[in-house]
């Protein structure tokens, strides 16, 4: 228990916050989109590593969390320069237009 | 209040707050709507992030979260004018697809994770880990190489964005 709260809320609201992610992921077309349902996604993951930090009481889950925001911020700036340099060579951001490599 | 503690009663508004938003960023039609839901959501969870005596990673999830990535996507939003009418959509069969395999999924984890309560525990109760002192003392002793890897790594993803992003590379 939490503050009185038990570990299986908070493994259910990120399964239930992961599962939004990754049902965005599926539904979506627009790929900025899709990288913000994959921020949604690491940050469920991220919300269980504090869970369970604070249940074990070690902090090196929390230093966890900040390699993962870190390696989420160098991963949105690379992706973004990316569909931005897509965007401007092909006036479209529509996952099932980039279909290139497919064929 | 009805058994419940004041703990138990934010952390279920927070949820309920974080689960609502993170539906509407996916089911807005306009891309700018969709980041600020986004940003709402990120604000929610920094609130169980103090919930759960993590003080230091909330005020830093808000702060590169909600300040720095989030800008960079409604920059970029802005940059392609992209807005409801020439957002792309699925047919509906697919929506539906993914909500079924969505669902399945879900059924799945819950189904794998229902045993988790008889989970070890070495202790309970209150700790102050989450704060800078205790956070910064494991930073730089166990993980002090990962932390140089990781301005490594930030370093080359600025440069790498940098040169993705330039007009014309001669």
């Amino acid at each position: 228990m939490l503050n009185g709260i038990s570990i299986n809320m908070y493994i259910m609201l990120s399964a239930v916050l992961f599962i939004i992610g990754a049902v965005g992921v599926m539904a979506r077309r627009n790929s900025i989109i899709l990288f913000m349902c994959i921020e949604l996604m690491l940050n469920a993951v991220n919300l269980l590593l504090v869970a369970f930090s604070t249940l074990h009481v070690d902090a090196k889950g929390q230093v966890f969390v900040f390699f993962v925001m870190a390696v989420a911020a160098a991963e949105v700036a690379v992706g973004l320069a990316i569909l931005s340099m897509i965007y401007r060579n092909m006036k479209t951001i529509d996952i099932d237009e980039l279909s290139k490599l497919k064929h | 209040m009805l058994g419940y503690t004041i703990t138990q009663w934010l952390f279920g508004i927070l949820s309920f707050l974080a689960i609502m938003f993170a539906l509407m960023v996916v089911f807005t039609r306009n891309p700018i709507n969709s980041v600020l839901y986004l940003v709402l959501t990120f604000f929610c969870i920094a609130g169980h992030y103090l919930l759960l005596n993590a003080q230091f990673l909330a005020v830093v999830h808000i702060v590169v979260y909600a300040g720095a990535i989030m800008v960079l996507f409604l920059f970029v939003i802005m940059l392609m004018n992209l807005n409801q009418d020439t957002e792309p959509q699925k047919t509906v069969i697919s929506k539906v697809v993914a909500a079924i395999a969505g669902g399945l999924l879900l059924f799945v984890m819950v189904g794998a994770l229902r045993g988790s309560e008889q989970l070890q525990i070495k202790q309970y109760g209150h700790s102050d880990i989450g704060l800078v002192k205790n956070l910064g003392n494991v930073l730089f002793h166990d993980f002090l190489f990962p932390f140089e890897i990781a301005s490594v790594l930030l370093l080359a993803a600025m440069v790498g964005a940098i040169m993705i992003g330039k007009k014309e590379i001669k």
